[in-house]
């Protein structure tokens, strides 16, 4: 446990390093070319701009933040659900996935100006979009979960009568759990785009509206600055679904921190 | 009285892409009350296939299965089942996997009732040397002592009938010494047994006759019961009784059968 933690601790230090390289090379390369700023600003110029109006930024952020978190658990909710009928009908199985595969075909920005037009400008076509990016991966994931169930153990539920409800809860959802967190980790990057997407067919505000802006008044410094703060919370997002994996999961986890950890005899 | 399991005349035909697969053929067979009975014969000889069909997990094609006089539709009742891999779910501590056939049934965890289940699964855990790893995880576990608590599970809700499929069969040689050794002790007869009816697949002559009353001989291509083989040595059965006269001479004449059948023992 320790010793993993200070692994982990290890490779944070090197992911930041390499960062802080990367960012010192940048700033010294437009320090030595010079170009114009409204090609490419320099990293001291993207944070000065984000500390000149700190709070109009956050407020940005989090709406972005909030229709991707939204829209992400929607995905989740409505995407396990859809496994679940996936799995326990075949009729269900042809509809839904015949449907699933139709919408995940479509290009979503494409749809992106119809959901403005059914639902205005306001979060909810937004979240529209965000859902429908995100649920696929989750559907995927949770249905393979939900079918690879050891078969001996269906056999036990099956010699002791046990209910549908019962194999549902007690073996096949457990069972689910690891694939949920593969699909979910997929599903919060995919959010995101589908949030960036919304503000940028119809938004009145959030990252990806402040980008659109920034674009039309050729404000450079302000499209980098949007994105840093875009990849910032990309990063967090990601590494809070794997948090909450390794407190859900502890079996899967763990065995995979040490493969074969007390197996002999 | 009918007998415990009556297999009359059963068969069991798959059909596969190449045509029509024969893995029982018309077995007879009848396993008493309370007596350990092993089927015994190299893979491929419909062992687990008449296993399964007993469990009612699959069905004969032809033929029929009786349990206590009743033919078989479907898993019967009071039967427990452990099979080769422990199924351990690896989300629930030991004692949580060995109260789950008795959840399955319909019993619950909570209450007064729960705490009784839960009481009676802390004490088959002692019995079988364990009940220091009720609260681990399977994954914590050691081969033996996760084979251990899978048959503490099938025995929790006290079974009429016990069948094992394999159970040994994934175990190191030694393991499976100590596990034949408590089967026999809590299962086979003595002053701690429990008197109940067990079918046990294997493929080890020396297993089968050290566990077993009778044991059916099988041989393959197709499935079908050779010979069955009344053991008598006295119990309880240490593990010494492997050295004497009378378990040699029931290992020669099984293995004797099985040259006869052309199926090379080792």
């Amino acid at each position: 446990m320790l010793i993993a933690l200070w692994q982990r601790a290890a490779g944070l230090r090197g992911t930041l390093g390499t960062l802080l390289v990367l960012l010192l090379l940048w700033e010294a390369a437009v320090w030595w070319f010079a170009p114009p700023v409204i090609l490419l600003p320099a990293p001291s110029g993207i944070i000065a701009d984000f500390f000149r109006t700190p709070g109009y930024y956050m407020k940005q952020a989090s709406m972005t933040l909030w229709i991707t978190l939204v829209g992400f658990s929607l995905a989740t909710v409505l995407g396990v659900a859809l496994a679940v009928a996936i799995v326990s009908s075949r009729l269900l199985d042809r509809v839904i996935t015949t449907v699933l595969v139709i919408m995940n075909s479509l290009p979503k920005v494409a749809l992106a100006p119809l959901f403005v037009i059914w639902m205005g400008i306001g979060a909810e076509p937004k979240v529209a979009i965000t859902l429908l990016l995100a649920i696929f991966a989750i559907v995927a994931d949770v249905a393979l979960g939900l079918r690879s169930v050891d078969p001996d153990a269906l056999a036990l539920a099956r010699v002791n009568h046990a209910s549908t409800w019962d194999i549902l809860t007690k073996v096949r959802l457990p069972n689910a759990l690891p694939a949920l967190f593969v699909g979910m980790k997929v599903a919060i990057s995919f959010a995101l785009v589908g949030a960036i997407v919304g503000e940028f067919v119809g938004g009145s505000g959030g990252l990806g509206f402040v980008i659109l802006t920034a674009q039309g008044q050729f404000d450079t410094t302000r499209v980098f600055t949007a994105l840093t703060l875009l990849g910032i919370m990309g990063t967090v997002l990601f590494y809070a679904v794997e948090s909450v994996e390794r407190l859900a999961v502890p079996w899967h986890t763990s065995q995979r921190n040490s493969a074969g950890h007390g197996r002999s005899g | 009285m009918p007998a415990c399991v009556e297999i009359l005349s059963a068969g069991r035909v798959y059909a596969s892409p190449r045509g029509a697969v024969t893995a029982l053929a018309d077995v007879s067979l009848a396993v008493e009350e309370g007596e350990f009975l092993s089927l015994l014969g190299p893979s491929g000889c419909g062992k687990s296939t008449l296993l399964k069909c007993i469990a009612g997990l699959d069905a004969p094609s032809s033929g029929e299965i009786r349990v206590r006089g009743k033919p078989l539709s479907g898993p019967p009742r009071d039967i427990g089942m452990v099979f080769q891999r422990d199924v351990l779910l690896d989300w629930r501590t030991i004692l949580e996997n060995v109260v789950l056939a008795a959840e399955f049934q319909g019993q619950s965890r909570r209450g007064a009732k729960g705490r009784a289940l839960a009481e009676r699964a802390m004490l088959l855990l002692e019995r079988f040397g364990i009940g220091s790893c009720a609260d681990r995880h399977p994954w914590e576990l050691s081969g033996g002592q996760r084979q251990r608590a899978a048959i503490c599970r099938a025995l929790l809700c006290e079974p009429e009938i016990l069948l094992m499929d394999e159970p040994f069969g994934a175990l190191d040689a030694m393991t499976r010494d100590d596990l034949n050794v408590e089967l026999s002790r809590i299962m086979g007869g003595g002053a701690e047994a429990e008197a109940r009816t067990v079918v046990f697949v294997t493929h080890s002559i020396a297993e089968a006759v050290f566990l077993s009353d009778r044991v059916a001989v099988m041989s393959a291509g197709p499935g079908r019961v050779a010979q069955v083989f009344p053991i008598d040595l006295p119990r309880p059965r240490p593990l010494s009784v492997r050295e004497s006269p009378e378990f040699t001479r029931h290992v020669a004449a099984i293995r004797d059968l099985f040259t006869q059948l052309g199926v090379a023992q080792h």
